[in-house]
């Protein structure tokens, strides 16, 4: 039977700096694909045991000529069990290849053939079929995946029969169709697979789970799906499942998790209906959440949670800006103060493992305090100013995002800014008006106007500190001159 | 990035909300050339904003990464032997044994045999093959169920249905779970038929264990005879489970036709 074993059997013929190489390469694609709106994944699940290969099989390993995928078709319909199954196995390894996929899908009659294997009720046929199958949905020739299509409605079927593995691997087939093309998502979804995926997803199985999640992802990833697709999800049961899957304890599995995080992000930032999933009390799981996940990386329990952070963030930093939050009864469910606590303690995980996302803890941080006068005082008892300082020199987005955080605070008042200096803030606020990046110096521009405005002493030290001297520099610039006149006339005046 | 040492402290202890500082804000902080005004920010879907992290998302569909958590080994017991009389299979492993016995023995019709991937598709196939008390009801009303998970449409005839989902969930024609009954059903003596074109020439009382008619060849049966595996009652109860624990809920809302 199959096993999630992918990765971690493949035999590493490379060693780690090729490893590397092919990760970088691998990730150039992937930003090139992002940019052109054109980001698409399949997952192949493939179990290459050492003692399956051993089997007279290897003419099958350097793909097939179309004589021998008919004779192994032939075999596969008439024998003994284990002959049948054994063609199938041979063909199944030969269809990884393209070449063979391409003879596959062109001979006449093959995929009606693999279609009735995969119905039949052999159950070691069926399975090596459906993996047959499975190899197929994740080509990256379109005719090939799209040749499987007379498969789905059978697909379909089988998630709701009784055995978890034959179902995961119909679900991870499934992914791989759903994002070939728009065509096969319009035969998908009349064919039902939005409430097969809801009957679906009440299985027990943690795999079935992943993989479901997965399919998921892949069907609100679509282009269109905000118009046809979301709408028929968040009327199914699926968004209170998802929900459930991701409260945090101990039935909390993290590959799920990471699956079902993303499938909310999808639907969320497409703003279908976001008041409804607060209504299901999104934010206070996703805010429970976030608090499980600082835990966790205090623990060190940290592999691969960036996967799962992401997306929770994202979710939560989006549901923030929904008016529902803004009511009482919206706000009463993500007010808890340890929410900036475990945020601090994912910004300072990102700094350390993955600095590219701490753009987006930044995010949620600005949404948290921009309108909560509560969450700013929490920034200043918790003693948080001076980590976000640290932050600031290291791109050109992390300083303009710490420093239109530090204005949510400071824009609050006399209160908040006499709590801002002194301290090191005076002193950071120097030195990123010698920064050369125009909407660095002018959000520290605006920072100072504000502190000069609710907290006057700190001018003189201004001064003393050759802060004029800092703001010449900028006063030739278009976007900073009305300031920066501004800023000298309050300092002259003060 | 040093964080205060409370900050662990605070996470561990009880929710709480900070009381605010009082907030009074000064008319001439918004005045002109500021233009500072606090607010929540929402990125659409497409925002070069989320690139890194969607990279990095697809990094790891693409298996370039680590696995978030380990997959446990399939647990193996030891060798046992299928328990359903002249079944001779055996399995070291639960998984293994649970398909099988789904895809064989659970799900399967006593009066044809057939064998149907789920309750739902069973109980839609004795109802609409096996029970003179449909045939009669579907005289007079629409009792042929739209076979498709979530569609709650009713025809009266198969062939309709067929139609309906053909054209409405673009399933194929000849769809296997959907064959429509044969003229001569031994528990539905008058009932008419629909005369489809019904391609695959099936005869309905061919066991599992067949592959799909379209082959060519002729199926050679399989190995153990068919009438061994007449002792079982219609359906597996669906408390039956193989090990997990838990039921498993996969039936539709179907709703039942009962009728007095």
């Amino acid at each position: 039977m199959w096993s999630r074993r992918q990765g971690r059997l493949r035999p590493v013929v490379c060693g780690v700096e090729e490893l590397r190489r092919r990760g970088r390469e691998r990730e150039a694609v992937l930003r090139k694909a992002r940019r052109e709106q054109q980001l698409v994944s399949k997952r192949l699940l493939r179990d290459d045991a050492p003692e399956e290969a051993g089997e007279g099989c290897v003419s099958a390993i350097l793909g097939e000529t179309e004589l021998q995928v008919q004779q192994l078709l032939r075999q596969a319909q008439r024998g003994t069990e284990e002959k049948r199954e054994r063609a199938l196995v041979s063909l199944r390894r030969g269809l990884q290849h393209p070449e063979t996929q391409q003879t596959f899908i062109r001979l006449e009659g093959s995929m009606r053939t693999l279609v009735g294997l995969l119905t039949s009720n052999q159950a070691l046929l069926q399975l090596e079929a459906a993996r047959c199958l499975h190899e197929l949905s994740h080509s990256e020739q379109s005719t090939v995946a799209e040749a499987c299509l007379p498969a789905t409605s059978y697909l379909l079927t089988y998630l709701s029969s009784h055995s978890s593995d034959f179902i995961e691997l119909c679900l991870y087939t499934l992914g791989n169709l759903i994002v070939e093309s728009e065509a096969v998502r319009r035969q998908l979804l009349p064919q039902g697979i939005v409430p097969a995926l809801a009957a679906c997803i009440q299985s027990p199985h943690v795999a079935v789970l992943e993989a479901l999640g997965f399919a998921l992802s892949q069907l609100l990833q679509a282009k269109e799906a905000p118009e046809t697709i979301i709408p028929s999800i968040l009327a199914s049961t699926l968004p209170q499942h998802m929900l459930q899957l991701l409260q945090p304890g101990p039935k909390l599995n993290p590959g799920v998790a990471v699956e079902f995080a993303w499938c909310l992000h999808y639907i969320i930032c497409s703003q279908v209906s976001n008041s409804l999933l607060i209504a299901h009390g999104a934010l206070s799981t996703l805010g429970l959440l976030l608090l499980d996940l600082a835990e966790a990386v205090q623990r060190s329990e940290d592999a691969g949670l960036e996967l799962l952070a992401c997306p929770v963030l994202r979710c939560v930093s989006n549901l923030l800006t929904e008016a529902e939050v803004e009511t009482v009864g919206g706000q009463m469910q993500l007010r808890d103060e340890r929410v900036v606590a475990a945020l601090f303690i994912l910004l300072q995980f990102f700094f350390q493992k993955q600095p590219s996302l701490l753009p987006e803890g930044l995010w949620l941080l600005n949404n948290l305090t921009a309108n909560s006068p509560s969450f700013c005082t929490s920034l200043l008892s918790l003693d948080l100013i001076e980590p976000l300082l640290q932050l600031l020199p290291l791109s050109n987005v992390v300083s303009v995002m710490v420093l239109t955080v530090l204005c949510n605070v400071a824009e609050k008042g006399p209160a908040y800014c006499q709590r801002l200096w002194p301290g090191p803030l005076l002193p950071a606020l120097l030195q990123t008006l010698f920064f050369s990046d125009t909407e660095v110096v002018g959000q520290s521009l605006e920072l100072l106007h504000l502190l000069f405005l609710y907290q006057p002493e700190a001018v003189q030290v201004f001064l003393q500190q050759s802060g004029l001297q800092a703001l010449e520099r900028h006063q030739e610039e278009a976007q900073l001159q009305d300031r920066v006149y501004a800023l000298q006339q309050a300092a002259l005046q003060g | 990035m040093q964080l205060p040492p409370a900050l662990h402290a605070r996470l561990a202890a009880g929710p709480g909300t900070a009381e605010p500082l009082p907030v009074a804000r000064d008319p001439a902080a918004e005045a002109a050339p500021f233009r500072f005004a606090a607010r929540p920010v929402r990125f659409p879907r497409e925002h070069e904003f989320f690139e890194d992290g969607d990279v990095q998302r697809h990094l790891y569909l693409q298996d370039v990464l680590l696995q978030v958590a380990d997959v446990p080994e399939k647990p193996r017991v030891p060798a046992f032997t299928c328990q359903v009389a002249g079944c001779c299979q055996v399995f070291d492993a639960l998984d293994d044994y649970e398909h099988h016995y789904h895809t064989l023995h659970g799900n399967v019709c006593s009066f044809c045999k057939r064998a149907f991937p789920s309750g739902h598709l069973l109980d839609a196939h004795i109802l609409e093959w096996h029970d003179s008390l449909f045939q009669i009801l579907s005289e007079r009303q629409d009792m042929y169920q739209c076979l498709v998970e979530g569609c709650t449409e009713k025809f009266k005839t198969s062939r309709d249905r067929k139609d309906h989902m053909v054209r409405m969930h673009l399933y194929p024609v000849d769809f296997r779970f959907d064959k429509p009954k044969k003229s001569r059903s031994p528990a539905s003596p008058g009932a008419g038929t629909q005369a489809s074109a019904d391609v695959q020439g099936n005869s309905g009382e061919r066991s599992e264990g067949d592959a799909m008619e379209i082959c060519t060849e002729p199926a050679v049966a399989s190995p153990a005879p068919v009438g061994e595996r007449r002792t079982y009652s219609h359906r597996i109860p669906s408390t039956v489970c193989f090990g997990q624990g838990a039921t498993r809920g996969f039936k539709s809302s179907k709703k039942k036709t009962k009728q007095c």
